[in-house]
């Protein structure tokens, strides 16, 4: 069998979310090939090479893609995918927006969003924000996937793969970039961080949110928020944890005045140990926490910084 | 310009879910089912871009048995023009959603499809982008803000690295997220007068497309529980358990 996994980047470095998708590649087995689909992205070619289990890597580096615009990845995968069984890419908003694309261009069912593989064709995925699980055998002869990333082990980057360039160009010439608004941070990217401080509701305002910043400094960690706090325009949205946000699984989260709904604890629940400080102390975030500490944020956490 | 929403009924939002007893499925038996929050937010597009002027009709369309119309009725109070509810007792796939929803578009020829981006019940994630690859538009998923310029739209998008504003051609597909708007409540006068919009039933059968699914359920179980940990009294006491107990922090 052969799997082609699409490489999460930024056509600067190549995103660890590949390396975990490769995981999955692995776990349903077979030659994997890594497509790296963008524009001057010669770096993340570089990275990709070393990814531990691909064969070979395939370059498309073309300003169609520099965006990573749906209507051109589409086409492009879709051509490739004559030679491959499996598709995969991260569950992340790339993926998610031009795999399904992929799917109907193909006419096979896209299986969204996997946790585990059981088999070349059978695989396990939450749905209904988590509160169920549910193992899909795919009928397809083509399968296209989406893997949640922190379903999966990053493989190790010491590999040494063929790098094949491309020479195909597809632009649909439907759609153009306009701008990007990106919020530029120090800190580690929410999805790859290994300790996550995230905020609520009960941080009040988006100048609170200062409180944690001096936590993460100090634990190296990425601040999320819940979708309260997004909604109520405290943070921007890419901060955003849960259901509808990033999911995320660092070994530790601290939740700051979260209340702990069920949409936030699909976006944290598998983190490996949850603190929450909160506090009222009936929040549903206590029931799921390894640490817990009812207590007003705005005393506990300057505490908690100077302990730290 | 002509709009279709295409809307789903689910379970509502704030229900507890429980799976079935023999793993089958969850239990849907006698739940409040609500219109789906995203394409709730998808309809109040729509009606706001009526209300602009941007748009002149807004056709509303489910898939669903008869019950599906209690959706329809809400969008059709909410500001949408007419309804069309394709009748299948299935569940059906998102491609195969897809597939008659492109039947819909070749028959209505919106120029400008507004869905919402996943449903909460199969959190899919997928029948936006696969409608707009059967008709061949370009997408803008995860919108935020969505502006008409001409014969474009341009959508601005929530993406992991935070804000992405793309144009697209019209007709074009958008896929609403949650921050592009807030649904109003529907008055009591729109609701009455909802009753008298129309509302029109097509069989699945009648599209002549072959709905059979591609996958399998083989099992749905309840998620593993985390147990509770323990309510630590202070904060040198948290700091003291991160360190020597869990050692995830040093």
């Amino acid at each position: 069998m052969s799997i082609l996994v699409f490489a999460e980047h930024d056509n600067k470095s190549l995103k660890a979310d590949t390396l975990k998708t490769v995981a999955a590649a692995q776990a349903i087995g077979g030659d994997i090939h890594l497509l790296v689909a963008g524009s001057n992205c010669s770096d993340v070619v570089e990275q990709a090479a070393k990814v531990n289990g691909v064969s070979k890597v395939l370059v498309a580096d073309n300003a169609a893609y520099e965006h990573q615009l749906a209507e051109n990845i589409s086409l492009l995968v879709t051509e490739l995918a004559t030679d491959y069984d499996h598709i995969l890419a991260a569950a992340l908003t790339t993926g998610k927006n031009f795999m399904p694309r992929v799917a109907a261009l193909l006419d096979v069912a896209q299986i969204s969003d996997i946790i585990a593989v059981e088999s070349a064709d059978t695989f396990v995925r939450p749905i209904y924000a988590g509160n169920a699980i549910a193992t899909v055998q795919s009928l397809d002869s083509k399968k296209i996937i989406t893997v949640r990333p922190t379903g999966f082990d990053a493989v190790a980057t010491d590999g040494n793969a063929e790098v094949i360039n491309l020479d195909a160009v597809k632009d649909a010439g439907v759609s153009a970039h306009v701008s990007d608004e990106t919020s530029e941070s120090e800190r580690p990217d929410l999805g790859a961080a290994g300790t996550v401080i995230s905020g609520g509701r009960g941080m009040q305002n988006g100048e609170n949110f200062a409180l944690l910043e001096g936590i993460a400094d100090k634990l190296g960690a990425a601040i999320g928020a819940s979708r309260a706090a997004v909604d109520a325009g405290f943070v921007a949205n890419d901060m955003q944890v849960g259901q509808t946000g990033k999911i995320v699984a660092p070994d530790l989260y601290i939740a700051v005045g979260i209340s702990g709904a069920i949409q936030h604890l699909a976006g944290m629940k598998d983190s490996k140990v949850i603190v929450a400080i909160n506090k009222d102390p009936e929040a549903p975030i206590f029931q799921v926490a390894d640490y817990g500490l009812v207590a007003d944020l705005f005393e506990a956490l300057p505490e908690l910084e100077s302990k730290l | 310009m002509k709009i279709l929403v295409p809307i789903k009924r689910v379970i509502d939002y704030n229900v507890k879910v429980r799976v079935k007893a023999d793993n089958s499925d969850v239990d849907l038996a006698n739940v409040k089912m609500s219109i789906n929050p995203f394409c709730e937010i998808a309809v109040e597009e729509a009606v706001r871009l009526k209300e602009s002027g941007a748009a002149t009709e807004i056709v509303v369309v489910s898939i669903g048995n008869k019950s599906c119309q209690e959706q329809l009725r809400t969008a059709l109070a909410l500001g949408a023009d007419r309804a069309i509810q394709i009748d299948t007792e299935e569940t059906l796939e998102s491609l195969n959603v897809a597939k008659l929803l492109q039947k819909v578009v070749e028959e209505e020829q919106p120029q400008l499809i507004i869905l919402g981006k996943q449903s909460i019940d199969s959190d899919n994630n997928q029948t936006g982008q696969m409608l707009a690859a059967l008709t061949g538009m370009p997408q803008g998923t995860f919108a935020s803000a969505v502006s008409i310029e001409g014969d474009k739209v341009n959508v601005t998008r929530e993406v992991d690295s935070g804000l992405q504003t793309l144009a697209l051609n019209l007709p074009a597909i958008v896929t609403t997220d949650l921050r592009l708007n807030e649904p109003r409540y529907a008055k009591l006068p729109d609701i009455m007068k909802a009753k008298r919009k129309p509302l029109e039933v097509k069989p699945a059968a009648d599209f002549g497309i072959d709905l059979s699914s591609r996958s399998n359920l083989i099992k749905v179980t309840p998620p593993a529980q985390r147990q509770a940990g323990i309510i630590v009294e202070s904060v040198d006491e948290l700091v003291e358990k991160l360190k020597n107990e869990a050692k995830v922090i040093s």
